[in-house]
């Protein structure tokens, strides 16, 4: 299935390959670096494409391209899903995603992919498995094994290959038994110029963090189960048991996982929390433009909006932006033309405005069009759903553990036409 | 000076070279020396591989130590070498010394290496053969894996026999890791070695039985990889896979689901009902099946789901909640490919959340969605608003999101889409604008009532200041006024106006080609534009030329006196234009226009061939041809065929045998399964013959049937005799194996075999078989004489079943009407099944795997039901649900009907087209004088109800009355099934109201289960009252039949008196109801009622109340 995955940075340089199977030259990506002139921006680089002989299905993350080199047909997801896995796999193993660090642990990093990939057909993803096998970096490892000469490669097969819960493994311990959950919402929305919502949703995911001894069977019952309209699980959660009784029944992997993510069903209104007020507007005399914003609190269930922050990305005939911020810093980045304005808390008494004047480079049009605005944000202890965690039981264990529920709202796609 | 100072340069790099050489000859490194300009001018290549050289010489040092951290350490330098594509190729023999080494990591290590460089040094890599043997022994299954793996990766051709045994062996391996491993060396040895397919296929074949989890996706993959074709290996492991897939790993799910989507295709029929075809003979093979052949069960329907097509269904919707976004993209393209069409609409959820994941995830999807979307744009409307552009959105995302908002574009949402686009219009990223403003024409062109509000629309982005923007608006105006040409003259004028202004030559090119075409609506306009044309001719692009040409020979033909000398003017600019393809035109319309003595016939046609009215063009998605693709392949992505793209096939009209998927131990509906492959034969002339018999006398009708009957399980006989003699040797099962063998026409050997198994292994069931036995024993002597009375023919003991079952009727001779010559081949139909299945009566004890099994398998259970219940006390026959009809109802009365009359009556089976129908059977009667034509069902409400209909009767005679059975499918609920009943003059709207009791099927279940059940369905789900039993109705055989005569349950075995208890399921949801009558002192009684249905409960215990307490 997949053949070969090169890495190649933002600047177009190949600095890792990986074969599977027999060894397919590194000038295979030469249509793909064509096809990255041609697209200009990163993003825009098709993820699919075909070369006479193979075909290149590629992704872009955290200023890489992950590329892989396929020579028949396969599902297309499978392989995009699969690079994102090794993206993953990565972050998780040396905290980033980045070229420095992949080149500092390449050792480990090639062990991993070995492990990951048999013949081009995932052998194991699962984190558990992978770290079982093959442990990652930490400075107290790396000081024993240089004294000890011992490795970190496992030398049993990981138990959770074998049994059919392969994402826990057998054996774990832990003196104080925890289990955490964050029940994060996202709210996605387009907001018209003149201030009326054109869409917008909800989307939550329920991310955990448990450490607990043994093999604890869990599960998570929550108060108004209806809202939740689509989900979808990490595979530890019984289907069944959430198509009866709308509970999550679960044995947990071991650490840090993303538990199921939610989308709530349409039909409840979706509370926006704050509203803009904004006019930007570029003169039809002269090489200059006027901007003002000013942001208010709306629906926010009697808790501060957090975090608040303003992104536009500006026309490209924008070349600077003098402006005064009654509250919080903004920064104007000449080369991508992104306007970023970090506001901080949100008081209500005293709303926070951006204006000023925007000058653009003399002799171009005017733009045609205002930029749009994207909203970040924080709300804490609240899920803009209304979804709450009604109970979370443990069975199987007989110690007591420590468990706690928090709630945040976040901004998604939060965006504002002008 | 300049001279002096570049000869005095060149002298100084020809010293430099010549120390260079002189360097090299001593053998000296001058690595500090020379600068980096002056080693561009040496040998670049050279130097850097005499560093690199060296830097190996310290790594094969290094690995040649003795120090294993040593070792590690340059092992972890070639790994890094490697992962950069450099070649360490030269340092194999020292690292191929390694591959022995007792430390885990290093020897990884090693493996990475080898599997790179064995290709390259094959005779060197043979030396470590002998390791990875060894190691294939090892009692650690992770070191026995790992080595099989190398040894597969290592692309050496002459190990290919030690790889096949390898792999033979672990094949066999104890570990399923091991196993999974080398269902992974299967692809690697075939791409290696494709000779030796014919073994790998031996060892493919024998993985695919492997039960493990683990297992499934890797052979999977590796029957994809090595026999795709081999479709006949799937079947006895395809209920297998469907099971298992839930626990398959999430990447093995993906092949498995594909695999089985092609298999579905190939072995299933189609369940996108066109209806017609398979209606014509539905009811005439109906009516068959009762009569003749029994077998005739599945076939003559007219399209009842595979269970096994089921089964794959229902075991991956689960899988639409995963987290992998390639399980989900799977599963919704199997619903799309083989689920029946108005079940695909439950995968659009779960694609809309897959847009909210990466960004490649979202293109692959919205591709896919651009598709279906196109041929089904209802079920994304809802989801329209996920399709909304962001501006943050990558470009390739922007335009496919453009691209199904326009697939969804109808009457009702358009305002809303066009708004939308409004905004998109804007966007700074202009090619994306100019995608919304084709998006605009494609809508205007689909919906006719906003094709004016676009045209306005597109005529105001004319004035935009952005050139691409007014360049397509132009193009796509001129499509658009292409369709309706009429009344736009008045855009033509302001195009003709803004033309000045446009300088994208698309553009230019679009407005004097509209020029020329309409030229007649704007005939002062258009000299005019023309005259312009002709001063700046020869500025202008190839493309605008070509259409100044067009116009000035349009124009010439329509108005030669005012453009005359402008026309003579440009063709004479053409014929001496640089481009050949223009001078090549110029001189073709001046031959065809002016008229001068050579011009030939074509002269006079001039007129015809350039003004002829063209065909306006079709606007449409250019996702219009993807759909050959299967979804979600790489193909579907690139819209060509990608290599190893295996194609879909389409349905078979014909259902292979299913039996093929068959195992040996199995649930029940399996076993019955077999019968279906045989059906077709049943003769078309017989069924009308049949079919017309049923008005004649019941006598004579029973007198042929019986006959045919006789003759037509002839082979049974002899196959069932057979089986009496073997059975002889175990004399008191006689009955049971003498009935198993005449359900099971498929094969007698089967049947043979079977019930002995049975009989070795179970010795309790068998006894309690015995007592059925005796009883049907019974009824075969006591019944005998009535049936041979009936037919000659049928005197042989074998024949029994039939011969039994026959004489029914007359054990109930006060209902007799002419109905129930019908009703009673049905229950023969049914016994068939039921005696087929007589050996898994021993099941019942512990139904509740079998219940799941399937849909099928529900209607088996009553099946099972109306057996068991027979079998237990015989008294029951009279009442139980499955032999005729407890009330009848008016349909519709003949005063009203103008001579037709219809009454229907709830027959109390298990629907034949559908398992979630009820079946219903009219008796239509004409009273009036004259015959009635063309009777058939109209109309009916509510829009979607679901009714199998009655064949159209074409003609029915005075007096005469036919019966035809329907289906409906009332979904669990009491409404009534309003439908028009229609003859050729008239139509009478009639309803059919189904009592509560009549929405149940029988189930069967013993006592233990019963309790089980109900302590499931306490609380809200259960109901109960206490009532005060008539005197009379006290009695097991009264209170049965009283519960039985209002709904349609079966009685569970009770061992307590006083306890009555019956059990049920919905016909439509299958949920189970469960009955219970308590009976206390002084005839008061308890009646529970437990189902999760309450409305239903609470109906159904009013309606049982009422016997209960009449006398």
């Amino acid at each position: 299935m997949i053949h070969s995955l090169f890495l190649i940075n933002h600047a177009g340089d190949i600095f890792l390959e990986k074969h599977w199977k027999s060894v397919i030259s590194r000038s295979v990506c030469d249509y793909f670096f064509e096809a990255k002139e041609k697209a200009v921006e990163p993003e825009n680089v098709p993820p699919v494409l075909q070369t006479p002989h193979h075909y290149l299905i590629s992704i872009y993350r955290d200023k890489l391209f992950f590329l892989s080199v396929v020579q028949t047909e396969v599902p297309p997801l499978f392989v995009i899903e699969f690079l994102h896995r090794v993206a993953d796999t990565i972050q998780d193993y040396f905290g980033e995603c980045s070229e420095s660090l992949i080149n500092d642990n390449v050792v480990t990093v090639y062990e991993l992919l070995e492990e990951m990939l048999d013949n081009g057909f995932p052998l194991a993803t699962e984190s558990n498995v992978l770290k079982e096998m093959i442990r990652p970096p930490t400075i107290l490892r790396s000081v024993v094994n240089t004294l000890t000469g011992s490795s970190n490669v496992g030398d049993k097969l990981p138990s959770g290959q074998l049994s059919s819960i392969p994402w826990r493994r057998a054996g774990v311990k832990y003196t104080n038994n925890e289990a955490y959950f964050d029940v994060i919402e996202e709210i996605d929305a387009i907001v018209d110029k003149s201030g009326t919502t054109v869409f917008a949703e909800i989307q939550g995911v329920i991310e955990a963090s448990v450490r607990l001894t043994g093999m604890p069977d869990l599960s998570m019952t929550f108060m108004n189960p209806s809202l939740l309209d689509d989900v979808s699980f990490h595979p530890c959660v019984r289907f069944k048991r959430w198509e009866s009784e709308r509970a999550l029944s679960f044995i947990p992997p071991d650490g840090n996982f993303t538990l199921m993510n939610y989308h709530v069903s349409s039909q409840n209104l979706v509370t926006i929390p704050v509203y803009v007020k904004q006019n930007i507007c570029f003169f039809e005399t002269g090489p200059c433009g006027r901007l003002d914003i000013t942001i208010g609190p709306k629906q926010t269930m009697g808790k501060t909006v957090e975090a608040l922050m303003v992104t536009i990305h500006m026309p490209k005939a924008v070349l600077s932006a003098n402006l005064t911020a009654t509250q919080g810093n903004y920064s104007y980045d000449l080369a991508t033309k992104v306007l970023v304005w970090d506001i901080g808390k949100l008081n209500p008494q005293k709303l926070p405005n951006l204006r000023g004047s925007l000058s653009l480079q003399s002799g171009a049009p005017k733009p045609e069009d205002n930029p749009s605005l994207n909203i970040d944000l924080k709300i804490q202890q609240v899920a803009i759903s209304g979804l709450k965690v009604s109970r979370l039981e443990m069975n199987g264990e007989k110690y007591k553990p420590f468990k706690g529920v928090k709630y945040l709202t976040k901004a998604g796609n939060f965006q504002v036409r002008t | 000076m300049d001279v002096g100072f570049s000869s005095l340069r060149s002298e100084a790099v020809g010293a430099m070279r010549m120390a260079l050489v002189s360097a090299e000859n001593l053998q000296l490194t001058l690595k500090p020396e020379p600068s980096q300009e002056e080693q561009a001018l040496t040998h670049n290549k050279s130097s850097i591989k005499e560093t690199h050289k060296a830097g190996n010489e310290d790594l094969k040092e290094m690995l040649e130590s003795n120090k294993e951290s040593l070792k590690l350490e340059a092992m972890k330098r070639v790994v890094g070498l490697i992962s950069k594509g450099k070649n360490a190729s030269e340092l194999f023999p020292a690292v191929v010394k390694n591959v022995a080494s007792k430390n885990i990591e290093l020897k990884k290590l090693v493996y990475v290496y080898l599997v790179r460089y064995a290709e390259e040094q094959q005779d060197l890599a043979l030396l470590s053969i002998s390791t990875f043997q060894r190691a294939l022994k090892d009692p650690n299954q992770f070191i026995r894996g790992s080595a099989l793996r190398v040894l597969s990766s290592i692309r050496v051709p002459i190990i290919v026999p030690i790889m096949l045994l390898a792999i033979k062996e672990a094949a066999a391996d104890l570990s399923p890791y091991v196993r999974k491993t080398s269902a992974h060396a299967i692809q690697k040895l075939y791409s290696l070695d494709p000779e030796q397919k014919e073994q790998l296929i031996e060892v493919i074949e024998k993985l695919l039985k492997d039960k493990s989890t683990l297992v499934a996706g890797s052979v999977v993959m590796a029957f994809e990889e090595v026999c795709p074709d081999r479709i006949d290996l799937i079947h006895k492991n395809y209920r297998k896979l469907c099971n298992l897939l839930v626990d398959v790993e999430e990447w093995g799910q993906v092949v498995i689901i594909s695999m089985l989507t092609r298999y579905a295709r190939t072995q299933f029929t189609s369940p996108w009902k066109e209806g017609a075809t398979f209606d014509e003979n539905n009811d005439k093979a109906f009516y068959d099946s009762d009569s003749e052949d029994k077998k005739d069960t599945t076939e003559a329907k007219p399209y009842i789901m595979d269970p096994d097509h089921r089964l794959l269904l229902r075991n991956t919707k689960p899988l639409l909640q995963s987290r992998n976004t390639a399980v989900v993209m799977c599963v919704a393209q199997l619903y799309w490919h083989v689920a029946p069409t108005q079940e695909v609409n439950i995968v659009t959820k779960s694609l809309v959340r897959l847009l909210r994941s990466h960004r490649e995830v979202q293109y692959i999807v919205l591709q896919n969605i651009a598709t279906m979307s196109i041929q089904r744009k209802g079920i994304f409307e809802p989801y329209m608003k996920s399709f909304y552009v962001r501006s943050t959105d990558a470009t390739h995302i922007k335009t496919l999101k453009l691209e199904i908002l326009t697939n969804l574009a109808n009457e009702a949402n358009i305002s809303t889409i066009l708004r939308e686009f409004q905004t998109y219009v804007k966007s700074q990223d202009k090619a994306f604008a100019a995608a919304t403003i084709q998006a605009i024409g494609r809508c205007a062109t689909n919906i006719t009532d906003v094709t004016d509000t676009c045209l306005s629309g597109l005529v105001l982005l004319l004035s935009n200041r952005d050139e691409t923007v007014v360049a397509e608006s132009v193009v796509v105006i001129k499509k658009l006024l292409q369709t309706q040409p009429t009344q736009h003259s008045e855009i033509i004028k302001h195009m003709a106006k803004l033309f000045d202004n446009i300088t994208v030559s698309m553009a230019r090119a679009s407005i004097l080609w509209l020029m020329g075409e309409y030229c007649d609506r704007v005939p002062k306009i258009a000299p005019d534009v023309l005259r312009k044309m002709a001063k700046t001719f020869t500025a202008e692009e190839d493309i605008v030329k070509l259409q100044t040409v067009n116009l000035a020979a349009k124009l010439y033909l329509t108005n030669s006196k005012q453009t005359k000398l402008l026309t003579q003017y440009i063709l004479n600019l053409g014929k001496y234009d640089q481009s050949y393809d223009i001078r090549d035109r110029t001189r073709f319309i001046r031959q065809l226009i002016v008229p001068n003595e050579k011009s030939g016939a074509l002269n006079k046609y001039a007129r015809r061939i350039l003004l002829a009215p063209k065909p306006a063009p079709v606007l449409e998605s250019s996702f219009k041809d993807r759909d050959r693709f299967q979804l979600g392949t790489l193909s579907h992505s690139l819209n060509t065929k990608a290599a190893g793209y295996q194609e879909l096939s389409d349905w078979p009209a014909v259902a292979p045998d299913q039996s093929v998927r068959n195992v040996e131990v199995i649930e029940p509906v399996q076993e019955w399964a077999p019968s279906v492959g045989k059906t077709k034969k049943s003769g078309k002339p017989k069924s009308a013959d049949k079919f017309y018999s049923d008005d004649e006398e019941e006598k004579e009708a029973e007198g042929s049937e019986s006959s045919k009957d006789s003759s037509s399980s002839s082979s049974e006989e002899s196959g069932s005799e057979s089986e009496e003699e073997s059975s002889e040797e175990s004399e008191k099962t006689s009955s049971d194996s003498g009935k198993s063998s005449s359900g099971s026409e498929k094969s007698s050997s089967e049947s043979e075999s079977e019930p002995k198994k049975k009989k070795k292994t179970k010795k309790a069931p068998q006894k309690k078989s015995k007592s059925p036995a005796a009883f049907s024993d019974s009824d075969e002597n006591g019944n005998g004489p009535v049936a041979q009375a009936s037919s000659s023919s049928a005197e042989s003991s074998s024949g029994s079943e039939t011969d039994s079952e026959d004489s029914d009727p007359p054990a109930t001779p006060q209902k007799k009407k002419k109905k129930d010559v019908k009703s009673k081949p049905k229950a023969e139909v049914k016994s068939k099944v039921e005696v087929s299945l007589l050996d898994l009566v021993d099941f019942s004890p512990a139904p509740t795997n079998a219940p799941k099994s399937s849909v099928i398998s529900s209607s088996l259970l009553s099946d099972l039901e109306g057996l068991s219940l027979s079998n237990i006390s015989s008294t029951m026959q009279v009442t139980t649900p499955s032999f005729g009809p407890v009330k009848t109802y008016e349909l519709l009365h003949h005063m009203t009907g103008k001579g037709l009359s219809a009454k229907y009556h709830f027959p109390r089976q298990p629907c034949l087209y559908e398992p979630s129908m009820v079946a219903v059977q009219v008796i239509l009667t004409n009273s009036s004088d004259h015959s009635l034509e063309e009777i058939h069902i109209g109309e009916r409400s509510p829009a979607g109800l679901n009714i199998h209909c009655f064949n159209t009767i074409e003609r029915l005679e005075p007096e005469a009355s036919v019966t035809v059975s329907m289906g409906i499918d009332f979904s669990d609920s009491t409404q009534a099934a309003h439908f028009q009943l229609c003859t050729k003059e008239d139509q009478f709207s009639v309803s059919i109201q189904p009592a509560v009791g009549e929405l149940l099927m029988p189930s069967s279940m013993t006592e233990q289960d019963y309790s089980k059940e109900q302590g499931k369905l306490l609380g809200m789900n259960e109901t109960s009252a206490t009532i005060t039993m008539a005197t009379a109705n006290t009695s097991r055989l009264a209170i049965s039949k009283q519960v039985l005569s209002v709904c349609n349950v079966g009685e569970v075995p009770s061992s307590q008196n006083t306890v009555h208890r019956f059990a049920g399921r919905t016909v439509n949801s299958g949920a189970l109801v469960l009955v219970c009558l308590e009976l206390k002192e002084s005839s008061t009684a308890l009646l529970t009622i437990n189902t999760e249905k309450s409305v239903m409960a609470s109906m159904l215990l009013r309606d049982l109340k009422q016997p209960l307490v009449q006398a």
